[in-house]
């Protein structure tokens, strides 16, 4: 079977994979169409090719301390400069890029499902059920977030593992208020009722009549909350509470960098560059998805 | 017995209750029509029937079972519904095919993909619409496609609610046809809700008019055709439909009930 535009593009698809082939390849194309999209999918492309090919396009290790190239600026060997215990920045940088990725994809995995499963089950049941769930999750949603995954990590111990926990259960409960938010309108839609009548169960209904309607919103505003996925690691990083040394997280690198923020500069601005941009990214990103995904902003 | 019976039947959303000792019976093989104007109950009893509508109380017995509140597997295979307005009756982002063999996957039913085709072919849809999304279909296709769903289980019983009322004029003779040619070729029993007399008189062989939740008089097809009903609003009805058709002729329109 050749895939060929054509073939993509048929009006008459001819098998399922088809159908959907033809689908996911009409949303590429109107994302490509949008200019911030397509520089959001390749920072955040460049961040995923960084993340993985680290050992080879980092130039030193980033752990190997070198005490006499101590706090050098930029220059053609290190291409970011040195920090305080003359260890690349750039290499630093480039391995720190998996610690991010890990972080933003994990918690991603777990609060996303999350969030759509105990939002889709409130909305679908209504009544007590709706009420329980969404109760717990206005008491999450009531606490500011950084302050709550402080607490979380503060409780669990400092560490990157229970960052992770932390960001994970203070993001869940946006998620499960969309998802909500959407089973509320389809809940009683007629081609709802009418799997009921063809006597599925409420957990078939759900899951594959249900959820996949929420998936869209879902991914636009995962996409959209990974900047600050980032930020409040990053920021669990600044006050030594995320990642702990040697590892080469980019908010701890910020945080020891704080103390040579006026002679030597580079050491805290070039992670801080990196948080900016994979940020960026994603922002980027996540707006060109709700403009071609989010049926209210009406492409379909 | 089978057929269709109802009994006493009293459906209430919430406080209010919508229709009020509602008696009906349905022999098997017939056609019989629910009229009535917006707001009458008709729909509520189909939905009462269906099992979408839980909060009743009477009797309601499909094909010898009688009916809980909750959806029966078992008469899921006997009753399916086809609902008004075919753009909101199909799942936007499932393909024709995955919307049809849903019933069969419920109910496990194998050999999936020929009884879909078969399906298509009775509908009288062209099989390359088959991988279609709703979207990509009109309104009449997609009316053709939620018939296919209903009788996907081999029902003997549909309910049908306003089926042609959300289509264009053209479209409805289409639809209305093939629901008539469906039920000669298969013996099905329908129950139409409608507020479209003609619908009545072309599909039908019994109606039952409906006002404000009570049914107010029975008859058959022949005196609706004759002129003959009895009861004071039924030739009300008949006579503002009769002035309505008048006036609809040059203009197509839709008809939007509850």
């Amino acid at each position: 079977m050749i895939i060929s535009k054509q073939w993509l593009l048929d009006d008459a698809p001819k098998s399922r994979t088809q159908a959907q082939l033809g689908r996911l390849y009409v949303v590429c194309l109107q994302l490509a169409h949008n200019p911030l999209a397509v520089i959001g999918a390749i920072i955040i492309g460049g961040l995923i090719i960084t993340a993985l090919f680290a050992p080879w396009i980092a130039t030193h290790s980033p752990i190997a301390q070198d005490l006499s190239n101590r706090l050098l600026p930029p220059s053609s060997t290190h291409w970011m400069g040195t920090d305080e215990l003359g260890r690349d920045i750039w290499s630093r940088v480039v391995f720190g890029s998996q610690i991010t990725l890990t972080i933003v994809m994990l918690v991603a995995v777990i609060a996303a499902p999350l969030g759509l499963v105990v939002g889709a089950i409130a909305g679908y049941f209504g009544g007590w059920a709706d009420r329980v769930l969404m109760s717990i999750t206005d008491i999450f949603l009531s606490m500011p977030k950084l302050i709550l995954a402080l607490a979380f990590v503060a409780a669990l111990g400092p560490g990157i593992e229970n960052a992770i926990i932390a960001i994970a259960i203070t993001s869940w409960p946006a998620y499960a208020r969309i998802a909500r938010a959407e089973t509320l309108t389809i809940r009683n839609a007629e081609f709802v009722q009418a799997v009921k009548l063809q006597g599925a169960s409420s957990t078939r209904i759900i899951a594959r009549h249900i959820l996949p309607l929420c998936t869209s919103s879902m991914i636009v505003r995962v996409t959209l909350d990974m900047a600050g996925i980032i930020l409040t690691a990053a920021g669990l990083g600044f006050i030594g509470l995320g990642a702990q040394p040697p590892l080469p997280e980019w908010g701890a690198m910020i945080s020891r960098g704080r103390v040579f923020i006026l002679d030597q500069w580079w050491v805290a601005t070039m992670p801080g560059f990196a948080i900016i941009l994979v940020s960026l990214g994603f922002c980027f990103l996540g707006d060109g998805l709700r403009d071609v995904l989010d049926p209210k902003h009406g492409s379909e | 017995m089978s057929g269709i019976h109802i009994k006493n039947l009293n459906v209430s959303y919430g406080n209010t209750t919508v229709t009020h000792d509602v008696s009906l019976d349905v022999s098997v093989g017939e056609s019989l029509a629910l009229v009535g104007e917006s707001g009458s109950g008709k729909s509520t009893v189909l939905k009462a029937i269906a099992g979408l509508a839980t909060n009743w109380t009477g009797d309601i017995e499909v094909d010898g079972i009688a009916r809980g509140r909750s959806i029966d597997p078992e008469i899921a295979t006997k009753c399916q519904m086809v609902f008004q307005d075919p753009y909101g009756s199909l799942h936007p982002r499932k393909t024709i095919d995955a919307t049809l063999s849903e019933p069969l996957q419920i109910h496990g039913i194998k050999d999936q993909s020929a009884r879909v085709i078969e399906q298509l072919e009775n509908v009288q849809l062209d099989e390359r619409y088959r991988f279609r999304f709703p979207h990509q279909l009109s309104g009449g296709q997609r009316q053709r496609v939620a018939i296919a769903r209903a009788l996907m289980l081999g029902p003997r019983f549909l309910l049908l609610d306003e089926p042609t009322s959300a289509l264009d004029v053209s479209v409805q003779a289409e639809i209305l046809n093939l629901l008539k040619r469906i039920r000669k070729e298969q013996n099905l029993t329908y129950l139409v809700v409608t507020h479209n007399l003609a619908v009545v008189s072309f599909l039908c062989d019994r109606l039952a008019v409906m006002r404000s939740g009570k049914i107010v008089e029975t008859a058959d097809v022949s005196q609706l055709k004759s002129n003959q009903l009895a009861h004071a609003y039924s030739k009300e009805l008949l006579q503002a439909s009769r002035l309505h058709s008048g006036s609809n002729e040059k203009t197509p329109h839709n008809d939007h009930a509850q």
